[in-house]
């Protein structure tokens, strides 16, 4: 298993099918009365949080310490990094601490590729500016595998702001390494000049992609990262390409849908659809914990 | 060991088993993957066979409770652990294909408490081969063969190898 968790692209097919088989005994362990196994005692995680995040590092924090390792949550207020401290002596600092595997989330691209620089333990990329988020992509083709029982051939659309967000990035990667048809839909400002190169197609209308998919995974609209303007209104994004009552309806039957949280209802979701049986967003949630322990138990045990 | 010899021993187990907890009321077997499951199975139909009682299987995992975790060039590989029942107040028998270090075991008790507190815990062991590490040792054993530690004994078992026997090997 690789030591550091960086990008997607880093693991290929077969390391990607070993991480999902062993999320599958990790979200046994999920089901136990006592949902803990002793396998990193004595080890320490430190979450490192730059960005503020709560399910990602709630995620983290639970996977780690089901694995019985010590958790340390360091977030960017209320710290050191207040006071100014730069990211290589946070580093340097943690290294002297003795943390086994660093888990970081920053707003830059590319931090957690300088971080392996300085610190000894293992680096998980918990989102880095809009560069990649592997962990949730990982759990997304979890969720899917586990739902279709494969990915190869799978149709996905991942709609929505995929300029800004590192989890279309990792998912696209992830999804079309595996063999899955990816499309990646939204309004033509809110798509990557790039995108083609990253193995998926593009296409700016919905509702003509809609009827032919397995999975329709929904992008958060992200107002924070949006300097410009990238859309006249809300509105009009919603009515464009928000998935309502009547864009469900044109879904085939058995097509699942996903969002990675955390969702503007009424934006880019309806909140009914949201609420649907068909809409999976909890199970995500449960499959990330289960897939952050096989990371962590794979990327920490390995001698 | 061969194919016979492992039929006749699994019997013999299975009667000793009944006779010791006077039947099978309250018994489950607990099979340590990625062998002793089977043979977890094969002590319940001739149970089942004996007395006409059913008693329930589970599939044990114990790779996160090993205490040789990191040490290892690489992560062992994992099983799935599927215990369908409570535990809690029953006679678990442990059932593995080859009783060594007792690591193993350990591990498995260890396992084990975290599903609940059997009344009993019994081990039934295919093969005990000696040089034990830890004051462990087995309620039903198969067969008792003498071993240096350098060499490996190996089970295989008709369900995931397509043969029964038991195979000692030199080291390489």
């Amino acid at each position: 298993m690789i030591k550091h968790l960086l990008s997607m692209k880093q693991l290929a097919p077969d390391d990607v099918t070993h991480v999902l088989d062993t999320a599958n005994s990790f979200r046994e362990v999920g089901t136990r009365v006592i949902k803990k196994v002793p396998a990193l005692r004595g080890r320490s995680v430190v979450n490192l949080f730059y960005e503020n995040s709560t399910r990602t590092r709630i995620s983290f924090e639970l996977a780690a310490k089901r694995l019985s390792a010590d958790v340390i949550n360091f977030s960017a207020t209320g710290t050191s990094v207040a006071k100014g401290e730069s990211l290589k002596d946070t580093a340097l600092t943690l290294q002297a601490m003795g943390a086994d595997a660093i888990v970081i989330r920053h707003q830059s691209s590319g931090a957690p590729t300088a971080l392996t620089r300085w610190v000894t333990g293992s680096v998980i990329n918990a989102g880095d500016g809009t560069h990649e988020h592997p962990t949730q992509g990982l759990l997304d083709l979890y969720t899917m595998r586990e739902r279709f029982g494969h990915i190869e051939g799978l149709r996905v659309a991942i709609i929505g702001d995929v300029l800004h967000s590192r989890v279309a990035r990792s998912l696209t990667f992830g999804l079309s390494m595996m063999g899955a048809e990816v499309t990646l839909v939204g309004p033509p400002t809110l798509i990557p000049p790039d995108a083609p190169s990253w193995g998926a197609k593009v296409s700016y209308d919905v509702d003509d992609v809609l009827p032919k998919l397995d999975v329709c995974y929904m992008l958060r609209v992200q107002n924070e990262r949006q300097r410009r303007q990238f859309f006249p209104s809300v509105r009009e994004y919603s009515r464009l390409f928000g998935l309502s009552r009547a864009r469900v309806a044109v879904l085939p039957e058995e097509a699942m849908i996903m969002h990675p949280g955390p969702m503007n209802r009424g934006v880019e979701i309806a909140s009914e659809v949201a609420d649907l049986p068909r809409a999976v967003m909890e199970e995500q949630v449960t499959n990330g914990i289960a897939i952050r322990m096989s990371l962590l138990y794979l990327m920490m045990t390995d001698g | 060991m061969e194919e016979a010899e492992i039929a006749r021993a699994t019997t013999r187990i299975a009667h000793q088993i009944l006779e010791r907890n006077k039947g099978a009321a309250g018994l489950v077997f607990v099979g340590i993957a990625a062998r002793g499951d089977h043979l977890a199975y094969r002590l319940a139909r001739e149970i089942e066979r004996i007395e006409g009682t059913e008693v329930a299987v589970g599939v044990l995992d114990i790779t996160f409770y090993r205490d040789d975790i990191g040490l290892r060039s690489e992560a062992p590989e994992i099983h799935e652990t599927r215990i369908g029942f409570d535990i809690t107040g029953k006679t678990v028998v442990l059932v593995d294909d080859v009783l060594y270090t007792g690591r193993t075991i350990r591990a498995a008790m260890d396992a084990l408490v975290d599903f609940g507190r059997p009344d009993v815990i019994q081990l039934a062991v295919l093969v005990d081969r000696g040089h034990r590490e830890l004051p462990i040792r087995a309620d039903y054993v198969g067969k008792n063969v003498p071993t240096r530690k350098d060499e490996i004994v190996r089970v295989a078992l008709n369900e995931v190898d397509g043969e029964d026997a038991v195979i000692m090997e030199e080291p390489a």
